[in-house]
């Protein structure tokens, strides 16, 4: 039995995929989490420690405000409260951070700044995970023990009003809310508008004890036009009122009840300069905490720098606040300012029970915990404080015991700051051992793609069958030693044995592939010395630049600010490729019109040694490098004189095309806020000019795409490119020509469905061509116009997707595809391996043409949402998807296009698929190689993680696109 | 081919590697405040004129081909003027090159278009002053196996280190380092000055090396 190398590169792709996935689980550490669960039975709170006798205080000490209202503005950076823009904007709040009653700090969020992640570590203390940004999409229920979960538990009324994202993940626990979706960005007035219409009515009520405030509009300026834009100062005035608001009617209702009340102000997440968020930087990790309550002291007016925190000490401190239990997976510290003004025992006993807390934590997470420092640190305050709590059970002199205890204090603190640090270092904890197993696969990956290039690979062989017990057995053995000799924590360990046998069973079948493959291949040396031979003379320039220029990339991943900029590199490689193009037209040209004397001289004087030729050159090369000249020159020459000059031109009008959409969108992290043309577009002040070019463009889209398909598709594309104009008009983004003037801005769903079904219909046609092709004689024809009616099905898909200020993208794409195409590529006859490669370059630099970045915060969002009533998981995925990867997959789609109707040799499309997979899998292989070895690196969370999961998600649809690859080769074989 | 060619070849490169060096440091002594990175500007014009004149004297003296049949003065001021704008002509290509490669279109014309000038000092002085305004000499010495004398190898060479030089030097304008010199086009025009001065010394010793396996009908 044998495979095919088409077949061998997708099940070499498909295994990669798996060992990414494996990667990225051990590479994304799993959260500090209790190991108790989340049983709703509460555990009874720590006693008070003492030495001798008894205390008498076990239940948990009462709650300290009577009610509390947490106001979370999104994207409220320090600056805003407690810089230049808070003392214009937010004079009420400057007073009370300078003069009133409150405490103030600079919270610091971690990355993943998203809304959901922090709203998590918000409420439960802990840090979830880089992955959560992938699940941001759709917010599970929390399962985790959180402070809301515990206030329910412990019968407090709860009232919300804010953003969605609260109302999924604590469902039942609100008596009353009221949630706002953040689904139209532009709207940056209904969403606070929705949340402070209640206030009113809210605070005039007396039968709630938590309130909770999410205001979105903030977040939704930034992103429309960044943190400098006026409509900054006028929010943070509205939410300065609304402060204003709730602090006056705490104030009057704190005359009546016996306890005070707490205000909390807190922003999410910050903004950076450009107005986005989900990265580390430090506009984007600083938010500000406010508490304001007239049980702390009045400050006197001194104005200190807010210190800084970590965000997840509100959990902890919320949960003192309120007199409930600190969440079990909080790794944050109670802010201690905040039971300064409590007598002394109250004190010590909520410090204890944040140590208790937290060293519990310690001890289920760490093996060695006893020899923590934080740990034996919380023993001896521990120790300490039996004994305070005894000296003053025996009531002695007041004196010593404000002394001892100031001590047992100091301790606390102390043992508390260690603890949660050793915590949050136990998440950067990384598993080494299944990611040595999986980079062991993945590097074999690229290897047994290397020398297979136009082998079958033998899959039953003696020496195949001993080799590979002998590879399972070794790989086994090692398994076993590493899983039972140390008590580590490891993923791959805690696998079933049946998975973990089956992984070690792929890596020795690949393994021996590879052996036998070469062994094969040095035994066919010999006779097929004469082609390799032949095969390493022909490189040109262009064959060297492909290869230096995937080499380059692949090395260039190893620095942050290349994986930051990485556009540039694609913009770069493809500029030159262009210029390497139109030199080598150009030089076909002049052989071309040179005339026959001037090229057969050419040919005749070649091994003669007229010109500089060098003796270790074999003169067949020679004699064969003239030939294929000739052959190119003389293909040339039939060409006439329109086309001809088309041919020279075509490389200038790619380069054109790519420079124009260059200063499209502006991307990266040193570019980024340059004004580009796609921002200028959306402003709406042009939404003329955006509404005539996406019209346009669409129109363009029609007459490209339309030249190959059947007229009943051409009909469907016509109607679905008519919808997606409309689809646009209606979400408000582009101007209808048919209704002036009313703008009621609906969601666009019939709009978006109407495309949808044009779609479908048009893909189902091509995969009905496809399999008429394959079952009847139809032969070729029907055969290439399905593909290509399933390539205009993609395209009308993206047209929906993408936003109008990149249909540009769209338009270009195909242009430079046609262009490539009929002009570069027919006439200079590349071979497939070269057209794969100049295909995969183009989809990458079309990828960060369209405004993608390495960074998670610009993917697309909306595109999943196109459509859809609500937030539907599959469908909402897979649209993001397509939308980010449209460049990859559509240049891809061409690859099977082209080769299919133009390259003559059947094994084209198997060698291509298989240039393909190599491609990709080679980045990602030295990528994950790289990153392992960088993983304490500064930016690995900022820089390089994002970059892997883009990574991940990229070999994905790679993977994809080879199982396309080849079941198109199948139904060849099939019918031939 | 005699070994005198060659040591023609290099005293040629070594004057123009000399002249270079020169052109960064002598305006130093005239000039208040002049330094490469910060006067930038200045400096380019300064090489580019020095290379220039260096090429044009060693093209008066040495005379490596001396083709020219009808020398009359008409003719001779002809193709002086041909000359200039062939040279005009390839700093505009360079330049939309550059635009094209990604340079910003309206900001820093100036600096862009200098670094086309000086790219142009390198690459197309030297063909215009051996080839003379002649496309066809031009392709055929850049055509794969057109050369004919050492002196065009080496201008194969210098051309290619040259261009290949300032190619090279747009890697560094991405990394974050902040350093003065990763500023558009100053690596640029640096890469293509260590790419010719690189030319320049390596074609004599390659030519030396492999003047075994070379041979050139004409010589």
């Amino acid at each position: 039995m044998r495979l095919g190398s088409g077949t061998f590169a997708v099940c070499c792709v498909a295994i990669e995929v798996l060992g990414v996935a494996i990667f990225l689980r051990g590479f994304f550490p799993a959260p500090v989490r209790s190991a108790s669960g989340t049983e709703p039975q509460a555990e009874l709170p720590a006693p008070e420690p003492s030495a001798g006798s008894s205390s008498n205080w076990t239940k948990l000490p009462p709650p300290l405000f009577s009610k509390v209202v947490l106001v979370l503005i999104d994207a409220l950076r320090d600056d805003f409260v407690f810089g230049s823009k808070g003392v214009k904007f937010m004079p009420y709040t400057t007073y009370l951070v300078e003069k009133g009653a409150s405490h103030s700090f600079v919270a610091e969020a971690k990355p993943p700044t998203v809304t959901m992640p922090r709203i998590k570590a918000l409420m439960t203390g802990s840090l979830p995970g880089f992955v959560d940004v992938i699940r941001n999409l759709n917010s599970p229920v929390l399962l985790e023990d959180n402070v809301i979960k515990q206030a329910k538990a412990a019968g407090k009324r709860m009232i919300f009003y804010g953003d969605e994202t609260w109302v999924k993940l604590f469902p039942k626990h609100f008596v009353e809310y009221d949630g706002t979706t953040s689904f139209f960005v532009s709207d940056y007035t209904e969403v606070d508008n929705n949340v402070t219409r209640h206030l009113e009515k809210v605070l005039k009520r007396e039968d709630w004890d938590v309130l909770v405030l999410h205001y979105l509009g903030l977040d939704h300026i930034g992103h429309l036009s960044g943190p400098n834009s006026p409509l900054i100062g006028h929010k943070l005035s509205e939410m300065d009122g609304v402060l204003m608001k709730i602090h006056m009617a705490l104030l009057s209702k704190e005359r009546a009840a016996t306890l005070p009340t707490l205000l909390v102000l807190c922003g999410d997440h910050g903004m950076s300069e450009t107005g986005s968020h989900g990265a580390s930087s430090l506009e984007e990790v600083s938010t500000p905490l406010v508490l304001v309550s007239s049980a702390f002291v009045r400050k006197s007016g001194d104005i200190r720098r807010p210190r800084h925190v970590q965000q997840t000490d509100l959990a902890a401190t919320l949960a003192i606040a309120l007199g409930l239990p600190i969440p079990k997976n909080s790794v944050g510290r109670l802010l201690f300012p905040i039971v300064e003004g409590k007598p002394m025992r109250e004190q010590l006993r909520f410090l204890h029970l944040n140590t208790v807390q937290l060293s519990k934590l310690l001890q289920e997470n760490v093996p060695l915990y006893e020899k923590d420092p934080g740990f034996e640190q919380f023993k001896m305050s521990e120790k300490m404080h039996g004994n305070w709590v005894r000296l003053y059970l025996e009531e002695n002199n007041s004196e010593v015991l404000l002394n001892l205890g100031t001590k047992v204090l100091r301790q606390y603190l102390d043992a508390l700051q260690i603890l949660s640090l050793s915590l949050s270092r136990q998440v950067a904890h990384y598993d080494i051992y299944s990611m040595a197993v999986l980079t062991l696969l993945l590097l074999s990956v690229p290897k047994a793609l290397g020398p297979a290039a136009e082998l079958d690979v033998p899959l039953s062989s003696p020496l195949f069958s001993l080799l590979f017990y002998l590879m399972l057995l070794v790989l086994s053995a090692v398994h076993v030693v590493v899983c039972t000799s140390a008590e580590s924590s490891c993923y791959f360990c805690s696998v079933s044995w049946l998975v973990a046998g089956g992984a070690m069973l792929l890596i020795s079948a690949l393994l021996c592939a590879i052996m036998s493959a070469l062994t094969k291949t040095g035994v066919s040396m010999k006779h097929a010395g004469k082609n390799l031979a032949s095969s390493n003379s022909k490189w040109s320039e262009l064959d060297l630049l492909i290869l230096l220029g995937t080499a380059g990339h692949v090395l260039s991943l190893g620095a942050s600010s290349f994986i930051e900029e990485e556009h540039q590199t694609w913009y770069f490689l493809v500029s030159t490729l262009c210029l390497a193009l139109c030199q080598e037209v150009c030089r076909n040209h002049l052989l071309s019109s040179d005339g026959d004397p001037q090229c057969s001289l050419h040919v005749e004087l070649g091994p003669k040694g007229d010109a500089l030729v060098l003796q270790d050159k074999a003169e067949g090369c020679a004699m064969l490098e003239a030939d294929r000249t000739h052959k190119t020159a003389s293909a040339f020459r039939q060409l006439g004189s329109v086309e001809r000059r088309m041919v020279l031109a075509s490389p200038w009008a790619v380069l054109c095309c790519c420079r124009l959409l260059r200063s499209l969108n502006q991307t990266g992290v040193q570019g980024a806020h340059r004004p580009d043309l796609g921002h200028w577009l959306t402003s709406s002040d042009h939404q003329a000019a955006l509404s005539i070019l996406a019209a346009l463009s669409l129109l363009t889209v029609f007459l490209l795409v339309q030249r190959r398909c059947s007229p009943m598709s051409k009909v469907a594309l016509a109607l679905g490119l008519l919808g997606v104009y409309c689809y646009r008009a209606a979400i408000g983004n582009l101007m209808s020509p048919w209704q002036r003037g009313n703008k009621d801005i609906s969601k666009g769903i019939i709009e978006a469905r109407f495309v949808y079904v044009f779609v479908l219909g048009i893909l189902f046609t091509g995969t009905k061509d496809l399999l008429r092709a394959q079952v009847a004689a139809a032969g070729i024809r029907a055969r290439t116009m399905g593909l290509w009616e399933i390539y205009s099905g993609l395209v009308l898909l993206a047209a929906l997707l993408l936003r109008p200020h990149n249909l540009p993208v769209l338009v270009c794409s195909l242009l430079v595809q046609t262009l490539m195409a009929e002009f570069v590529w027919k006439p200079l006859s590349h071979d497939a391996a070269e057209v794969t490669v100049m295909h995969y370059w183009f989809g990458q630099a079309f990828f960060y043409f369209q405004g993608n970045s390495n960074n998670i915060a610009t993917v697309d969002i909306s595109a999943g949402f196109v459509g859809l009533e609500h937030y539907v998981e599959v469908p909402a995925v897979f649209l993001t998807a397509f939308s980010t990867y449209l460049g990859p997959v559509l240049w891809a789609s061409h690859l099977v296009n082209y080769l299919s109707s133009e390259a003559g040799s059947p094994a084209a499309l198997r060698h291509s698929c298989f240039c393909y997979a190599l491609l990709c899998s080679l980045p990602v292989s030295a990528y994950i190689i790289l990153v392992t070895s960088l993983r304490y690196h500064l930016f690995i969370w900022s820089v390089f993680s994002p970059k892997l999961l883009y990574e991940g998600m990229h070999l994905l649809i790679t993977a994809t696109i080879c199982v396309f690859f080849t079941a198109m080769d199948q139904t060849r074989h099939m019918k031939s | 081919m005699k070994d005198t060619d060659i040591k023609r070849l290099l005293y040629a490169h070594l004057l123009c590697i000399f002249s270079i060096i020169l052109s960064t440091l002598v305006p130093a002594l005239f000039l208040e405040n002049f330094s490469i990175l910060e006067t930038h500007l200045t400096w380019l014009c300064i090489c580019s004129g020095c290379v220039t004149v260096v090429n044009l004297a060693l093209y008066l003296v040495a005379k490596p081909n001396t083709p020219s049949k009808r020398s009359s003065l008409s003719h001779r001021v002809a193709r002086f003027l041909k000359c200039c704008i062939y040279f005009l002509v390839s700093c505009f290509g360079y330049h939309v090159i550059f635009v094209l490669y990604g340079a910003p279109l309206i900001e820093l014309v100036l600096e862009t278009f200098l670094f086309a000038v000086i790219l142009s000092t390198f690459t197309t002085v030297p063909c215009l002053c051996l080839l003379g305004p002649n496309i066809r000499a031009w392709l055929r010495v850049f055509s794969r196996n057109g050369v004919t004398s050492i002196w065009e190898n080496s201008l194969q060479i210098t051309t290619i280190s040259s261009i290949l030089g300032s190619w090279l030097g747009a890697f560094p304008i991405p990394l974050d380092w902040d350093r003065p010199w990763q500023v558009w086009p100053i690596s640029c025009t640096l890469g293509a000055t260590f790419g010719y001065v690189a030319g320049l010394a390596i074609s004599p010793l390659w030519i030396y090396w492999n003047r075994k396996q070379l041979t050139y009908k004409n010589n």
